[in-house]
């Protein structure tokens, strides 16, 4: 009787401990956490390595970005499918040096910016006078994002623009202004698209363009003739916006080669990205899908692109991709990628995806999602994931941007959504059957992320600790070395307010290098170029991008932070055309801009 | 159907034992197999029209729609519920308990949480097989273990873990499929009863729900074409222990979980359903048990 007792109170000890494990475990993260908040700049330096200062008043980017107004029959749901839109881009667009900024508007007749680096740390907008501003008249749509890359290889960035509506491309004349030249181009007269990337996918020297659809081509959300416009499933969604891929003739015009390139699916992409990833020298892509799986294609000798994503292994779960962005997160020499998705408290925990490749099966990279191990799984509702060296540790840290609908504070919008985004086809797709939002918040006034990468596979959270703490709702992130300063500035849209930009504040001690890559027989943007930058027993590739994360595009020049080293051992350049380039020991702390070698 | 509600932890003769559809315990010389998992005889029948109808659920919704994260979470789920249920059961009883109920137990978690992480599947299922031997009332538990162990791990886990409440896709035949099935198998055991008066109740309340709150009717109901509520209304509120025994009973208990439901859904309770079933089912158990417990002993007073 008496063993029967102690056993009985053995379990219920053994039951109780259960109970309590995940409070424990949140007290010993607590404990171990770094939880010193608003310290002072030097203390953040001497500690993290560097400080961020807000300075968008004091640099004249006052941007306030307004959601669209959309059909009167989604008004009930407008916040949320108005929810996007926000983006930022950057360029060099004149070539003096200085990076500059472009941000887009979401409703009608609100003008985008192009805010001009003067080079003493203020900016000008010149869209209006360049001709790149008014570009949300009424009938024509509005812009969700941009990218930059010079299509006809005359040595300026050149400006695509996407949109819940007509996309437009603009020629850079020399960086005196823009000339619109979406006609000739042959592009669709009406998309509902919020991704794009400039990549040359046939490597023939000119930059193609794919486009991922989001709400279907056919739809125009401001004169709806059904109300049939949602997801037709919240994980397994396949009635998205149609992808598109154009091939540039050379000419100036593009050709649609989405069919006969394999690119047809139509999984709501929110986020695109490109690059070598198989190691066969034509760049391969990576959709990021809202409402389902993510895909990736690998580039069968730039003429078709094959869906791998299962054998990879990211395409099996499907989550809400929001993001997606490359980097060599520990220094091997090979590409990870980031993949925001949605986490809620209580309601829905997707976590966000690091993808690690951890071995090769036929040649294919196969990845294993790592983002718990890494300690960088749970933003919140996560959009633009943005890889860069913040401290110039030597190692690429990690920028996520949260926040869904910031309404009235305290409301929550969650068991609704929940409550019809569980409901079947016949239910989910249709606007009407879903409930009114009332003003309520949907993950609203969440904290943004800065995770530091310590290189030996952990990341740590510290934006409140280093400057960084942001709570609107964030979109698109960039980032850019704004002063020349050899440190990279964060530049954050925010959907529906105010754009910010941050200073970034390094410690002194530590050093960097840049490159800014020029074509020749590669496209003259460089895009598709990798450098494999080698010092103090490390390695770090890095890619030039035709546009990544969520709606955004970082400066051109790749920046590597070295940590406390003096020299780099060599940049091996991987050019887009195929050829490689070696540069012993390039001087540090500078910028080299480095043009292709032709010839053999 | 015999009834144990002497709850001893030696033998129990009911059908469904032990929180999940489960199966009879043998009383002969089973081998170490069927002592595991149940009788060796493999017609198609009562005890194994649960795990046979869960497991082909799962195969369904992971070979149409790839349903499970991965193979890793689902595996400790199922893994994590056998070891607690061979443990604890050892321990307690000094033998090796079947694990059907454990295998159902643990599929039901792996289909239910959602995580990215293992540890919240692994801990759902030992709350889940735990609570069997912990919260109990004159012998026999009172809690359907996954039931038990998904609220649970909201409320302790919260920021960890979440249940399934999105669909698996977008084919209604699919959906229709499984509740064909399943209401079939759930008829064939003489559980449909159970299942029909709960989702009339529910379509009822999300009538009264929709008129008072304002929307749709259709957002109010659209919950229950999918697989959390497949798996809550094949497999938990079937589950004699959360019910009572009388027929009359399983109606009402039924009734009433709805009913609970609906003010849990007024409150914007995310997981409605499973709060609801978690009190309805112990309370009604309490009371039939204690009813019966009053009636015995009168019996007993009188001869």
């Amino acid at each position: 009787m008496q063993i029967d007792l102690i056993k009985k109170i053995i379990v219920i000890l053994f039951f109780a401990a259960l109970l309590a494990t995940p409070y424990i475990m949140k007290q010993l993260e607590i404990m171990s956490s770094d939880n010193e908040s608003d310290i002072d700049k030097q203390s953040a330096i001497e500690r993290y390595g560097f400080f961020l200062e807000e300075v968008s008043d004091e640099t004249g980017i006052e941007f306030k970005h307004q959601s669209p107004l959309l059909d009167e029959r989604l008004n009930h749901i407008l916040p949320q499918v108005a929810s996007i839109g926000a983006s930022v881009s950057i360029v060099d667009l004149d070539n003096d040096g200085y990076q500059d900024i472009y941000l887009t508007n979401s409703r009608y007749n609100t003008r985008n910016a192009l805010f001009k680096n003067n080079g003493d740390s203020t900016f000008t907008d010149v869209a209006q006078e360049m001709g790149v501003a008014d570009l949300n008249k009424e009938g024509t749509g509005v812009s969700m994002g941009t990218v930059w890359g010079d299509f006809n290889n005359s040595g300026y960035e050149d400006l695509f623009l996407y949109k819940w509506g007509k996309p437009e491309l603009f020629r850079n004349n020399e960086g005196r202004g823009f000339t619109r030249v979406t006609d000739e181009a042959g592009l669709p007269d009406w998309i509902n698209a919020n991704s794009a990337v400039w990549l040359d996918y046939d490597a023939d020297g000119f930059l193609d363009l794919f486009i991922g659809g989001y709400y279907d081509e056919n739809i125009n959300l401001w004169k709806l003739e059904t109300t049939r416009v949602m997801p037709d499933s919240y994980e397994y969604a396949t009635n998205g916006g149609r992808n598109y891929l154009f091939r540039n003739n050379g000419d100036g015009t593009f050709t649609d080669v989405t069919e006969e390139t394999g690119l047809t699916t139509r999984r709501w992409a929110l986020a695109a990205a490109a690059a070598d990833l198989t190691g066969s020298g034509y760049p391969d892509l990576v959709i990021a899908n809202d409402y389902g799986v993510d895909e990736f294609f690998v580039n069968e000798n730039g003429s078709f692109f094959r869906n791998a994503g299962e054998p990879a292994g990211i395409g099996f779960a499907p989550k809400s991709g929001m993001s997606v962005a490359f980097a060599d997160i520990l220094n091997q020499g090979v590409f990870s990628m980031y993949i925001t998705n949605i986490s809620e408290p209580g309601v829905l925990i997707q976590g966000n995806n690091l993808w690690v490749p951890s071995n090769k099966r036929d040649d294919l990279p196969v990845f294993s999602n790592l983002a718990g191990n890494f300690g960088v799984e749970l933003g919140g509702w996560s959009y633009g994931g943005q890889f860069g060296d913040l401290n110039n540790s030597g190692y690429q840290d990690l920028y996520v941007a949260n926040g869904y609908v910031s309404a009235e504070m305290g409301t929550d919008y969650w068991y609704d959504f929940s409550k019809i985004a569980g409901g079947n086809q016949a239910i989910i797709e249709d606007a009407k059957n879903w409930p009114d939002m009332g003003g309520r918040s949907l993950s609203g006034y969440q904290q943004n992320r800065i995770w530091l990468n310590d290189g030996a596979g952990r990341f740590r959270e510290v934006s409140s600790n280093v400057g960084g703490f942001l709570d609107l709702d964030s979109r698109s992130v960039a980032f850019a070395d704004l002063n020349n300063s050899g440190t990279l500035d964060i530049i954050v849209a925010t959907q529906n307010n105010e754009a910010k930009v941050y200073r970034n504040n390094t410690d002194p001690a530590s050093n960097w290098i840049s490159f800014h890559l020029e074509g020749t027989d590669s496209n003259r943007s460089a895009i598709g170029a990798i450098i494999e930058l080698y010092w103090d027993d490390k390695r770090q590739v890095q890619v030039v991008s035709g546009g990544n994360a969520f709606s955004s595009q970082n400066q051109r020049p790749l920046h590597f932070g070295l940590g406390k080293s003096e020299e780099v051992e060599k940049a091996v350049i991987k050019w887009p055309s195929g050829r490689e380039q070696v540069i012993d020991k390039p001087e540090i702390s500078r910028l080299h801009r480095v043009t292709e070698p032709t010839g053999n | 159907m015999k009834t144990d509600v002497k709850g001893e932890f030696s033998k129990e003769e009911t059908v469904y034992r032990d929180g999940d559809l489960a199966s009879r315990e043998s009383s002969s010389t089973p081998s170490a197999v069927s002592k595991l998992f149940g009788k060796a005889d493999l017609k198609y029948g009562k005890t194994y029209m649960a795990p046979l109808l869960i497991t082909g659920i799962l195969l369904a919704g992971h070979l149409s729609f790839g349903i499970l994260e991965s193979y890793d979470k689902f595996i400790a789920a199922i893994l994590a519920s056998f070891a607690a249920e061979l443990v604890l059961g050892r321990f307690i009883t000094g033998k090796w308990r079947n694990l059907t109920s454990a295998y159902i137990s643990g599929i039901s978690v792996g289909i239910l949480v959602r995580s990215p992480m293992i540890w919240p599947f692994v801990l759902c299922s030992l709350l889940s097989i735990s609570s069997k031997y912990v919260l109990r009332y004159k012998g026999t538990h009172i809690w359907n273990p996954s039931n038990f162990g998904i609220v649970a791990l909201m409320i302790i886990a919260a920021d960890s873990a979440a249940v399934l409440t999105v669909q698996w896709g977008n084919n209604m035949w699919a959906m229709v499929v499984i509740w064909v099935v399943g209401f079939f198998s759930l008829y064939k055991v003489d559980r449909f009863h159970i299942c029909a008066t709960y989702v009339l109740s529910f379509l009822a309340f999300g009538w009264l729900r929709s008129m008072y709150t304002g929307d749709p009717y259709l957002s109010e109901i659209a919950l229950i074409t999918g697989p959390m509520y497949q798996l809550f209304v094949l497999f938990m509120i079937t589950d004699p222990k959360t019910t009572v025994r009388s027929r009359w009973g399983q109606y009402l208990v039924a009734f009433l979980i709805a009913f609970v439901e609906m003010i849990f859904r007024l409150n914007e309770a995310v997981y409605a359903p499973f709060y609801a079933l978690f009190l309805v089912g112990p309370v009604s158990l309490i009371i039939e048990l204690w009813w019966k417990n009053q009636k015995a002993a009168k019996l007993s007073v009188s001869n």
